[in-house]
């Protein structure tokens, strides 16, 4: 009835597991008792839950990322707790319980906090950027926001029923086969990353279709938003990468569940082909993962320098060869599996080329800030910050492309630091910045920028207290993942890396404090106008938070800062000749409910509950049967309420809030005048 | 404008942005198999102690399969030719000429399998027998979600009649149709020919 759940699949066995359990258990209980002492229940499921809005969507995704970014650097706290102290001892952490720590840390972190807190980002502000009402398939992008919740939630529950994964969060086997993980964690993993990494598929295809099909009138590829290009060439690697993932996981499933020999020692099974598949999915995730960030960066630091983004044609064509040049480099990942020393080669050339574009980007955003009036928002701060840290992942990163040097430092903590050096500058980065500069847009008034520089502070002087000891300490020979070691010279880099994760503590409670201290005093940081940093793009056009529909009328567009171009013209802020009924996607369950069948299918398959499966199955294709047999899923919002809306927001600006646009016009043109394209 | 026309008019954009979405997501599932293929191309002459595909694979029943699904893929057509005349009653009956024919290919390769399994070729034998159950599975599963939406669009074409809506999920679902017989010409040409030469 229970297949092979029994009361054993509760953490007993250690004090530090049931903490962990505790902790989850209560986060659980306590929401619900919150939502319920609030009586939000009613709100939450009209309002959030059903709904198929790209913004509240988007937020739900942030929110999803922040939660699971403090599980996520839970772990990472107890790795580097447990390592500056495990000389010569065990430390605090069993080394079963230390594999569970930096396996789960990795999925949480790419798969939980990295993807949803994109696509969240994506989600908000792409749509308005290019002036479109929604993403083009509304429900399916709630389809996608559910089955990512419905893996983080198997990850979740992992720690409270049963066990996570000992392999790491890349799970080679043989080690993640049945045969040396005979338990529930390789399970759980796999089914974590197959339910996020159809919902990501599916946000990409959504994406992708909405950039391409809903543009505004006048908004060729080439006047698109930075952000937006680099959102879309994301979601063209999602969609093309994101099936391996989901191959290579189903393979590694049958391999555990049926006893299937993709990748076992012996019957004909082979390893090594699972290293190829995993990081041909593996390799352009890095880029799904910094492109939005790329974006980020590219939007900010044009608003913040007051000028028109540098180069934004060579940032178009770089961002496009690094999506491309992505889907060739994925064996840099294995150099030392022993492919010949020409395919090593040439995948250590290719590697390097990245650096070019990459390298175009960096230079594009300096001479965007070269004679700028540069404003230190904490956007802005998290932009320069990335500039100067990511250049040193990026050099490391050309260090280990090198295959006769990468065979000295794989599996290094030179490559932990390298990675780190990356992802942290810029993805994280990237996303914090992203997320003060946006998060009026998407709640209606500003975060506090105090908390902000601090946050900034910490993580910065954070990350390169715990990673660049790592550098010395791959130099130094030491491999990654050790549960203890014996080489008394590497404690006190190992120390200074845990302080450096205590710093990272400090900056994540900053960014709490930010939010907490920025929704205390709200009133008084509201964005009235929607355009909080006299920005440049379309998105900053609509009010904050925008209206259900965004846009009252379409706008039309001429050059890549339409909006900047609307204020100087005088055009912002008119009321139309008339407002239009607008069509509205009506909000539904079935996106939640197939959510929580994944989760159930999920948890079924990991525990051999074979009834549930089946049930979860069935069930999934009954609401995609109901959802495909609907015509009704459209409601029109009548132009009389539009109007009505719009008016009220006009009527609170008054001039006074507007930004004073003169400063911006072009010498020797009248204010008023059209403009070129040039600014 | 009235409601119900921009509705209409709305309706019409959505349908085109979901044609295009699903030419994606037909990518994305072609990446899919592409992947199943190249593990099937890996691991086709591991056989380890089991069965070669030479003493396995048995041309004249997939050929004989391959003829189904082809023949399918035409009768699709047919009911696509009479959804473009606007022939409600022909729509429907090559619709259920084509399930009966993805039905009857679903039965043929299921035999297969079961029979292959009898003789100890189950797909928990070898590499190679693992990969060709994943792929050929893999594409056997989707004819079978194929002929469930086939299904499901005859009882919206007798209930809903043939709406704008309606046809385009037909247009859809031909779409996926006629991409897995294109997969199917792959495995055919992947796996049973030279798995028999």
């Amino acid at each position: 009835m229970l297949g092979r759940l029994t009361i054993e699949a509760l953490p007993f066995y250690s004090w530090v597991a049931m903490g962990g359990a505790a902790v989850t258990v209560g986060g659980g209980i306590a929401v619900f008792l919150l939502i319920t002492w609030l009586r939000a229940w009613k709100v939450l499921w009209t309002d959030w839950l059903t709904s198929v809005d790209h913004k509240k969507i988007g937020i739900m995704y942030v929110v999803l990322a922040l939660v699971m970014l403090v599980r996520g650097f839970v772990d990472a706290l107890m790795m580097r707790a447990q390592q500056a102290f495990s000389l010569n001892t065990e430390g605090y952490l069993p080394p079963e319980h230390f594999e569970q720590i930096f396996s789960s840390h990795g999925t949480i972190m790419i798969f939980f906090v990295a993807m949803p807190f994109l696509t969240g980002l994506i989600n908000i502000i792409v749509p308005q950027q290019i002036g479109a009402r929604d993403v083009a398939f509304p429900f399916l992008n709630s389809v996608s926001l559910w089955m990512t919740a419905a893996g983080a939630g198997l990850v979740l529950i992992s720690l409270v029923v049963g066990k996570f994964s000992q392999a790491g969060w890349t799970g080679y086997p043989p080690y993640s086969g049945v045969e040396y993980s005979p338990g529930v964690g390789v399970d759980y993993w796999l089914w974590a990353l197959i339910t996020s990494g159809v919902g990501s598929t599916l946000s990409g295809i959504n994406f992708i279709v909405t950039i391409v099909k809903n543009r505004c009138p006048g908004m060729t590829f080439m006047r698109m938003p930075m952000f937006t290009w680099t959102s879309l060439c994301a979601s063209i690697l999602i969609a093309f990468a994101f099936p391996a993932l989901t191959v290579v996981a189903g393979q590694l499933m049958l391999d555990r569940t049926l006893g299937f020999h993709f990748f076992t020692n012996g019957d004909g099974g082979n390893m090594m082909m699972f290293a190829n598949l995993l990081w041909i999915w593996g390799h352009p995730e890095v880029y799904i993962l910094v492109l939005p960030a790329f974006g980020i960066f590219s939007e900010v630091v044009a608003t913040f320098s007051r000028k028109r983004l540098f180069g934004y044609t060579s940032l178009v064509y770089a961002t496009a060869c690094i999506a491309l040049l992505s889907f060739t480099v994925w064996l840099h990942h294995f150099f030392t599996m022993g492919s010949s020393a020409d395919v090593n080669a040439i995948f250590g050339i290719a590697t390097m080329i990245i650096a070019v574009p990459t390298g175009v980007k960096i230079f594009d955003w300096l001479f965007t800030m070269y004679k700028g009036r540069i404003e230190f928002h904490p956007s802005m701060v998290y932009t320069i910050g990335f500039m100067v840290t990511f250049v040193i992942g990026g050099v490391t990163g050309v260090l280990l492309a090198i295959p006769p040097a990468d065979y000295l430092m794989h599996n290094s903590t030179f490559l932990v630091a390298h990675f780190h050096n990356m992802l942290i500058p810029g993805a994280l980065f990237g996303y914090f910045a992203g997320l003060n500069y946006w998060f009026p847009k998407a709640l209606g008034f500003k975060l506090d920028t105090k908390w902000g520089i601090r946050s900034f502070w910490c993580w910065i002087i954070g990350f390169y207290l715990a990673f660049m000891p790592l550098y010395v300490l791959g130099f130094k020979g030491m491999s990654r993942r050790m549960e203890h070691y014996a080489d008394p010279s590497w404690q006190p880099y190992l120390i200074v890396a845990g302080i450096g994760a205590l710093f990272v503590l400090c900056g994540i409670a900053c960014i709490a404090i930010q939010l907490y201290v920025s929704a205390k005093t709200w009133g008084s940081a509201r964005d009235i106008t929607g355009d909080p940093w006299n920005g440049r793009t379309l998105e900053w056009a609509t009010s904050s938070p925008p209206a259900a529909y965004n846009f009252a009328v379409l706008p039309e567009v001429t050059d890549i800062d339409a909006f900047h171009d609307m204020k100087i013209l005088g055009q912002a802020y008119q009321t139309p000749q008339h407002y239009e009924d607008i069509v509205m996607p009506k909000n539904t369950w079935v996106g939640l409910a197939l959510g929580a069948l994944a989760f159930g299918l999920g948890f079924a398959f990991v525990w051999h509950i074979w009834w549930l499966v089946a049930l979860c199955f069935v069930l999934s294709l009954v609401c995609v049967a109901i959802r495909a047999s609907d015509d009704n899923s459209d409601f029109v919002l009548p132009a009389a309420e539009v109007a009505r809306i719009e008016r009220e927001r006009l009527a609170e600006i008054s001039p006074a809030d507007l930004h004073d646009m003169r400063d911006f016009v072009p010498r020797g043109v009248a204010s008023g005048a059209p403009l070129t394209g040039t600014v | 404008m009235s409601a119900a026309t921009i509705l209409e008019e709305e309706q019409k954009h959505a349908l085109h942005s979901r044609e295009f979405g699903f030419w994606i997501y037909l990518m994305t599932d072609a990446v899919i198999f592409a992947l199943l293929f190249a593990s099937y191309a890996v691991l086709a002459k591991n056989s380890a102690a089991g069965p070669t595909s030479k003493e396995l694979f048995d041309l004249g029943r997939t050929s004989v399969e391959t003829g189904l699904l082809l023949v399918s893929s035409l009768t699709f057509g047919m009911a696509s030719i009479a959804l473009m005349h606007d022939q409600k009653g022909r729509v429907v009956r090559w619709l259920i000429v084509t399930l009966l024919l993805g039905l009857a290919f679903l039965g043929m390769e299921l035999s297969e399998f079961s029979g292959m399994i009898d003789k100890g070729a189950g797909p928990e034998v070898s590499g190679f027998l693992s990969a060709f159950f994943t792929l050929v599975g893999t594409h056997g599963l989707h004819v079978a979600l194929g002929s469930l939406g086939i299904v499901v669009m005859i009882a919206q074409v007798l209930t809903k009649g043939l709406t704008a809506p309606v046809r385009s999920r037909l247009t859809r679902l031909g779409l996926f149709w006629h991409f897995l017989d294109i997969v199917w010409i792959g495995i055919f040409s992947v796996v049973y020919l030279p798995g028999v030469l």
